[in-house]
């Protein structure tokens, strides 16, 4: 009896001593980046049962590596909303794997946005764009979620870019994500380019284009790449640029 | 032998997983690869340390070798370490194993796609190669995965000292170990019960006392489990892994203190 209450005083003891400790770690951890994704009622009926019990013990990410690879099926067998529902519970699940983020946006984006758009079980194209531009809704958002749990890494913001590019034909939304990725640690040297190469396309902006094509084309030859020279060109004439002030032909 | 079987199951989800894996892009590739070899150590370390723990003490009284040791001048917390720090040992090696083969798969799949990726692009340009390289190595085998995976080293040796403190007083070993499977999950939720009590004082006093109850009790093994985030870019600071280091080292000292205890008044 008397060991029996030893252990026990000990146990709460250490209890008492560990708990702060413990939240101590915790917030140490979270400031260096290693936060748990919350795990709440959406989630467990996302996963289902036995999903739910393998993230709540520890193994969050294999159970993300099994939506994911689960998604990547329903993509072959082109089930847009399967793929969507998977991508939804594995980015809930590792908020921190740009790669699901990324996939989830270019799976809506430009798969399920074109498809569709194809669509031949719907005859009115009005409802096959509006179809369309939902996909297109939907790529956004996960990017636009990635970054908010992703803020200093520039690949979300590239996608972003890319998707405010070629799908929406918004160059200027292109430029400030492509600037915004040029600005984060361990970003391309091409983003910043990227940057200007869109802010080229804006009405109205051209001589903010001009001027930043043009200090990337004095930075040295490494930066003169046929697209910036094609667009540096392009500019001067727009802005009738003096002949002594232009760059010289390549 | 049954430290290999663990092994050979290892060996073969790495294999196997590495070539059911090559139909992705290189970094699903090797996302799904890191994710699911630091999970399959994660859990055959953890079961290795609870299933190998839960048997030492009721093997020796049932084989009664405890008898014939504990009849030599041997004391019993000396008994209680000596147990302990054989299955610490065991548990390295076989973590040691897992690590070498995990990292010549991920090194040989590398090596691979760097070939495959430098054959492709050998008309771009040197910078745009480089690049391209460049983002092959970040995915593929980082320095980063050494700390992750001595934190899950870490986290199996406070799973080996608290079976042994539970089967210190256990009679069976069915007990022992399906408390400790409690307790794993339990542990992984008790950073969430603590949060709740320290932070909520508008709860029912029932549900805060049951929250302190698993708050004080046991331990914290999410702060455990940093692998999911070092997959995916994170590095565990040098500092960060010492406070994590240090808070295992309280746990394994304080349960093998409770085991000493437990087992010096254990009648035999």
């Amino acid at each position: 009896m008397k060991t029996i209450l030893s252990v026990l005083a000990g146990l709460f003891g250490f209890g008492l001593i560990k708990a702060p400790l413990e939240q101590r770690l915790a917030s140490a951890e979270h400031n260096s980046g290693f936060s748990v994704a919350a795990m709440n009622l959406g989630v467990r009926e996302q996963l289902g049962q036995e999903g739910f019990v393998a993230a709540l013990s520890g193994f969050r990410a294999v159970v993300a590596d099994v939506l994911f690879i689960q998604a990547h099926v329903a993509w072959e067998n082109t089930e847009w909303s399967r793929v969507l529902l998977l991508f939804r519970q594995a980015t809930t699940l590792q908020p921190h794997a740009l790669l699901f983020w990324d996939m989830a946006a270019w799976h809506m984006g430009w798969n399920a946005s074109v498809a569709a758009l194809k669509d031949p079980n719907q005859p009115r194209t009005a409802l096959r764009v509006k179809a369309q531009r939902e996909y297109l809704a939907l790529a956004k958002d996960f990017l636009e979620r990635g970054i908010q749990n992703n803020p200093n890494k520039p690949q979300l913001y590239e996608s972003l870019a890319r998707l405010y590019k070629e799908k929406y034909n918004d160059h200027r939304r292109a430029a400030e994500n492509f600037a915004k990725a040029a600005a984060q640690p361990g970003a391309p040297s091409y983003d910043k380019r990227f940057a200007a190469y869109e802010l080229s396309y804006c009405e109205g902006r051209e001589r903010e284009a001009y001027d930043e094509l043009r200090r990337l084309y004095d930075m040295g030859p490494k930066e003169r790449l046929p697209t910036l020279i094609s667009r540096l060109k392009v500019l001067e004439e727009k802005l009738n640029i003096p002949p002594g002030d232009r760059i010289q032909d390549h | 032998m049954k430290v290999f079987y663990f092994l050979l199951l290892f060996g073969l989800i790495l294999i196997g997983g590495s070539v059911f894996l090559a139909r992705f892009s290189f970094q699903q590739e090797f996302q799904i690869l890191k994710d699911v070899s630091l999970g399959a150590m994660s859990i055959f370390t953890s079961l290795l340390a609870i299933v190998a723990t839960a048997r030492l003490i009721p093997q020796d009284i049932e084989d009664r070798t405890i008898y014939s040791i504990l009849a030599k001048p041997v004391p019993r917390f000396e008994y209680v370490i000596g147990r302990l720090i054989g299955v610490i040992l065991l548990l390295a090696i076989t973590l040691v194993v897992m690590t070498v083969l995990f990292v010549v798969v991920l090194y040989a799949r590398e090596q691979a796609v760097l070939h495959e990726t430098a054959r492709q692009m050998n008309s771009a340009p040197v910078e745009q190669l480089q690049q391209a390289l460049q983002s092959v190595r970040t995915s593929g085998l980082t320095s980063n995965l050494i700390p992750a995976i001595a934190v899950i080293y870490l986290r199996t040796c406070i799973l080996a000292a608290l079976t042994l403190f539970i089967s210190t007083f256990a009679t069976t070993n069915i007990f022992t170990i399906g408390v400790m499977v409690f307790i794993y999950f339990i542990g992984h939720l008790q950073g969430t019960a603590r949060e709740y009590w320290l932070h909520e004082h508008g709860a029912d006093w029932a549900i805060r006392l049951f929250l302190a109850f698993v708050a004080l009790v046991f331990p914290d093994l999410q702060a455990f489990n940093l692998v999911d985030q070092v997959v995916t870019g994170a590095a565990i600071q040098m500092a960060l892994f010492l406070k994590i280091a240090g808070m295992a080292v309280l746990y394994i000292t304080v349960y093998t203190a409770l085991a000493v205890v437990a087992f010096s008044g254990k009648e035999l």
